[in-house]
């Protein structure tokens, strides 16, 4: 009989436990599928239930966004918005304005975020002085990868300036050696066009350009001369480019087909899965010029109902900051921390010289969002932009008609 | 039937006739062997890259013979291949494609026929109009309508659901399934109809113990065509889906379109020919009914 | 009672379909024309200003390009298209042994989205990968196809993918209408001597003339409504040379925050439709009414 009661009072517990457990709820919007990708967000997943939530996932891959970009307006619109979303750059004071995003200023100011991340990437985190995004890492995309082999083999050090780069360029084309293994895909060529902006105007003339659309800076001799080295650079890629997926340019890098590859750190992952060493099999370098063009992953949070899925929120938020989701993911990712206080020493030597520049260009202000990945403008300047861009490397339109172009279509975008 | 195969004229010396004839033969064997060639070439690079490995599609050319057959890939795609956290391949979609595409093709067939049986055989005033009307909804791209109707799917409540899905797909699939049927009606004799409401049928009763008999052939017409619609969406399935409720095309975009990971492109083209099959079997088993279904429409077009 | 609903009930039965096509359908057209005359950015809104969308349309290098494509691709596709449905009916025609083998060969594309084949006709093109280096393997060196790396004809490419998927309907409907043809009729033009071509260009293909509007319709529709297969082959490119006016809107709707814009272009889209569809509806009308 005794035994009876307790059975029965503990059963009443378990189910009264688990009516108050009902807990943090969170449904995800993502875009990371891939098998590296989706075990680093396994990484959240696990440390938000072991914090007693629950996580659905909804990824949606494809276009960088562009799908679950459709899928976020739909479930908007249908009053029907995720708990938490794959979000970034201005696109999220863009959600913002539009009066459906949760602030999430409480957990920001009790986690000190102002303290750990760094001003300008903190900024994209605040619609209009409330934090309403958590930073997942930081891509650097002014990367240039290079075949260690290849390069030693013909006498080349990793250039330092676009005028380096060419000549080892013409020399590497005399070898026989592709010098540039490049994907003809839009952002690809946006991607190219950015770092070239970086190098040859500074990162003061990409402000202006990229950031601020300044019109004299669109239509300067600087841009002229940017558009000149976009040509020179088609000239270093093979015939074969056009549409040509990124980490398939990456192993052209790997298999010495080609010699450089101008990428986002993510196309380490392709150099490590591959089984090659960072510095030795392959060197990472910045492209040529100072600055630091990043791209910040982060998550915010859509107003939605219910106690439970607004827990989850402030659980996900304060978690996805928190160093060890920070250090854990970006191992997995490629990336870096965007917390500074990581310690990175299981990092390998090409994300400690991210994370070392991203420092340094911080203090400098020459740490700056990355245009063609969607982090420095809104969808539909950016987009105007890239289209001039791809138009421009895919075709023989000049450098003077390019430059008129462009400050046509950064007007026609507004 | 139409037989052309016989010799062409009875004047020419027999021998010459059979000797052309039988080049003539060789010749069409030939052109249709090309046009197979053409049409199989897709699906040779899909199944033998499927069957490579890794190494082997990145070292190897791409229209090759694997050197080693494996079927890694294939499993990987059905029931481990990375969608997002979960990394239980294609399988846990494949039913949620299954639950959305039988109703919707079963519904949209049944209004369908209804539809073109009155518009066919019962025609009031406005008749035509309202038929125009709904074939011309036929054209209307669908990225048009993604916005509202996430707005009017919110507002009944069932956003994000399978039965809205199976909504909108009968919504859409309306237009056709009502032409095909139309077309095929309009070739029973109205008298048929008169007959039948004489001995006292009503409308239901003609329609279902004349009409629905009559059917067959071109209710397999429309399932195939509307199944392959469905089954094949993306658009719809990765706007109006939600965790769970996730069609299996949009597993496969999850599985072949990410955009900084690492691609593995046999478990990708495994993945691909898996979401694949349903339709593909529908094509091959039903294939000879589908032109029966249209020689039996298409008379009056 | 009953017999008023007897009398009533097929425009009872019709009354639901009816409402949901004017809603979904035309409801749906008056609210994007409604969108195109706004300056709605990432959601819609609905204050009016007037036609600044369409000003900015018809000032866009990439929309000119994306009608142009649309006008190439669509005569190409559907004539082709067309030609070939009707050229391999007849050839299926000829009694042969393995049709329903053929058959099916020919018609499977129609059953796979491209968003499976994209990537199988995305290597078999590309130049490095697929037919050129094939065949530059086989001795040929000088062999040369590059259409899908090449701005100026890489919409060519997406022209024969396309036939490729639809190619096989066409031969369907072809293939059920020379089924259906009256056999006594091409038996007497035998028996009188006149040669196959003859029957065929003068008796049996003027009789098909309802299936081939039928196999206009379908294609233009597909035409018009080609996305998938743009996105899957060439993604647009290189450059923005393959884009199509359904593309083009969906970028501008979904990666670029700029409903408005493609609202404006839907509405084009949307009279280019109705151009092509009204002639057709008139005509069946006009059948329907003798």
């Amino acid at each position: 009989m005794k035994r009876f009661a307790f059975a029965t009072v503990s059963t009443l517990a378990v189910v009264a436990g688990s009516s108050v457990l009902a807990g943090p709820q969170a449904e995800v919007l993502h875009w990371w599928t891939s098998g590296g990708e989706a075990k680093s967000v396994a990484v959240l997943q696990e440390e938000f239930a072991a914090n007693g939530g629950s996580w659905t996932d909804m990824p949606v891959a494809g276009g960088g966004g562009d799908a679950a970009m459709t899928a976020l307006r739909a479930r908007v619109l249908s009053g029907n918005a995720p708990t938490a979303v794959q979000l970034k750059g201005p696109a999220i004071q863009e959600w913002y304005e539009e009066g459906v995003l949760a602030d999430i200023s409480s957990v920001a100011e009790a986690e000190g975020w102002a303290d750990v991340l760094p001003a300008s990437i903190a900024g994209h985190m605040k619609c209009e002085g409330t934090w309403c995004a958590a930073p997942v890492n930081v891509h650097r995309v002014d990367w240039i990868w290079a075949n260690a082999d290849v390069l030693a083999a013909n006498g080349i050090e990793m250039p330092t300036t676009w005028d380096e780069f060419n000549a080892a360029a013409d020399k590497l084309q005399a070898a026989g050696v592709i010098p540039l293994a490049h994907g003809g895909q839009a952002w690809q060529d946006a991607t190219v066009f950015e770092t070239v902006v970086l190098g040859i105007g500074g990162p003061e003339f990409f402000q202006k350009a990229l950031v601020d659309l300044d019109p004299e800076a669109l239509t300067s001799d600087t841009m002229v001369q940017v558009f000149d080295q976009m040509r020179t650079l088609r000239g270093y890629v093979d015939e074969n480019f056009s549409g040509r997926d990124w980490n398939l340019a990456t192993a052209m890098v790997m298999n010495g087909e080609a010699a450089f590859q101008i990428m986002g750190d993510w196309a380490k992952g392709e150099f490590l899965a591959a089984g090659k060493k960072p510095g030795e099999d392959f060197l990472c370098a910045s492209t040529p010029g100072d600055g630091y063009l990043y791209n910040v992953d982060s998550f915010a949070m859509f107003d939605v109902e219910g106690d439970d899925k607004k827990a989850g929120q402030d659980l996900l938020a304060k978690l996805i900051v928190a160093p060890n989701f920070q250090k854990v993911f970006n191992l997995n990712k490629g990336s870096i921390p965007a917390r500074t206080d990581v310690a990175l020493d299981d990092f390998d030597i090409c994300a400690n010289l991210s994370a070392e520049d991203m420092g340094s260009t911080s203090d400098a202000g020459s740490l700056l969002p990355s245009y063609a990945h969607g982090m420095a403008l809104r969808g539909s300047q950016s987009g105007a932009i890239t289209d001039v861009v791809t138009a421009h490397f895919n075709s023989d339109m000049s450098s003077a008609d390019a430059v008129q172009q462009l400050a046509a279509a950064v007007a026609n975008s507004y | 039937m139409t037989d052309l195969s016989m010799p062409q004229s009875q004047t020419e010396p027999r021998s010459q006739s059979a000797v052309g004839k039988v080049a003539l033969r060789w010749l069409l064997y030939v052109l249709l062997g090309l046009f197979a060639l053409y049409y199989l070439m897709p699906l040779f690079v899909m199944l033998t890259t499927s069957l490579k490995s890794l190494e082997e599609i990145r070292t190897g050319s791409l229209i090759s013979l694997p050197r080693e057959v494996s079927f890694d890939a294939w499993k990987t795609a059905w029931s481990g291949a990375c969608t997002g956290i979960q990394c239980e391949g294609l399988r846990p979609y494949f039913w949620n494609s299954v639950l959305i595409a039988v109703p919707a093709v079963a519904i949209s067939t049944l209004l369908g026929a209804l539809n073109g049986y009155v518009v066919a055989h019962w025609r009031f005033k406005g008749a035509n109009i309202i038929f125009s009307l709904m074939l011309f909804g036929c054209f209307i791209p669908f990225q048009v309508v993604l916005l509202p109707m996430a707005r009017l799917l919110g507002m009944m409540g069932i956003a994000g659901t399978i039965p809205g899905l199976i909504f909108v797909h009968v919504i859409y699939g309306l237009g056709f399934t009502t032409l095909f049927f139309r077309n095929y009606y309009v070739t029973i004799p109205s008298e048929l109809t008169k007959a039948a409401r004489v001995d006292g049928a009503g409308f239901l009763r003609i329609f279902w113990s004349i009409f629905l008999p009559l059917s067959l052939p071109i209710i397999v017409v429309t399932v195939i065509w509307q199944f392959t619609q469905i089954w094949n969406d993306f658009l719809f399935g990765v706007s109006f889906s939600q965790a769970g409720t996730q069609p299996v095309t949009v597993a496969l975009n999850n599985i072949v379109n990410s955009t900084t990971g690492v691609k593995e492109y046999n478990v990708d083209m495994a993945a691909a020919i898996i979401a694949g099959l349903p339709t593909l079997l529908v094509y091959v088993v039903a294939g000879k009914y589908f032109i029966r279904g249209l020689t039996a429409g298409s008379v009056k077009g | 009672m009953s017999e008023w609903l007897e009398n009533h009930l097929p425009k009872v039965v019709l009354a639901p379909s009816f409402i949901a096509v004017l809603i979904f359908v035309y409801g749906f057209i008056g609210w994007t024309a409604w969108v195109s005359l706004t300056r709605s950015k990432l959601l819609p809104k609905y204050e009016i200003k007037g036609f600044i969308q369409y000003e900015r349309l018809f000032d866009s290098p990439r929309w000119d390009t994306a009608i142009n494509n649309l006008y190439i691709f669509g005569a190409l596709f559907i004539v082709i298209a067309m030609v070939l449905g009707l050229l391999l009916a007849i050839l299926l025609d000829q009694k042969i042994r393995v049709e329903g083998a053929i058959r099916t060969i020919y018609l499977y594309p129609m059953a796979l989205s491209m968003i499976v084949t994209g990537t199988a006709w995305k290597w078999i093109l590309n130049p490095g990968l697929g037919i050129e280096s094939m065949v530059q393997g086989w001795g040929f060196t000088n062999f040369e196809f590059d259409w899908l790396v090449n701005p100026d004809y890489a919409i060519y490419t997406i022209v024969m993918a396309a036939i490729w998927q639809s190619s096989g309907f066409v031969m369907a409907l072809f293939l059920a209408g020379l089924r259906s043809v009256d056999g006594e009729i091409i038996k007497a033009a035998q028996v009188d001597g006149i040669p196959t071509w003859r029957i065929y260009t003068a008796i049996i293909i003027p009789s098909m003339a309802p299936i081939f509007l039928s196999a206009f319709i379908v294609l233009a529709h597909l035409a018009i409504k080609s996305f998938d297969l743009v996105i899957a082959l060439t993604g647009g490119g290189p450059g923005y040379a393959t884009d199509l006016p359904a593309t083009y809107m969906y970028a501008m709707a979904f990666s670029r925050g700029d409903i408005g814009q493609a609202a404006s272009s839907a509405m084009i889209m949307m009279l280019v439709v109705f151009a092509i569809v009204v002639p057709y509806l008139y005509s069946e009308l006009r059948a329907k009414n003798d």
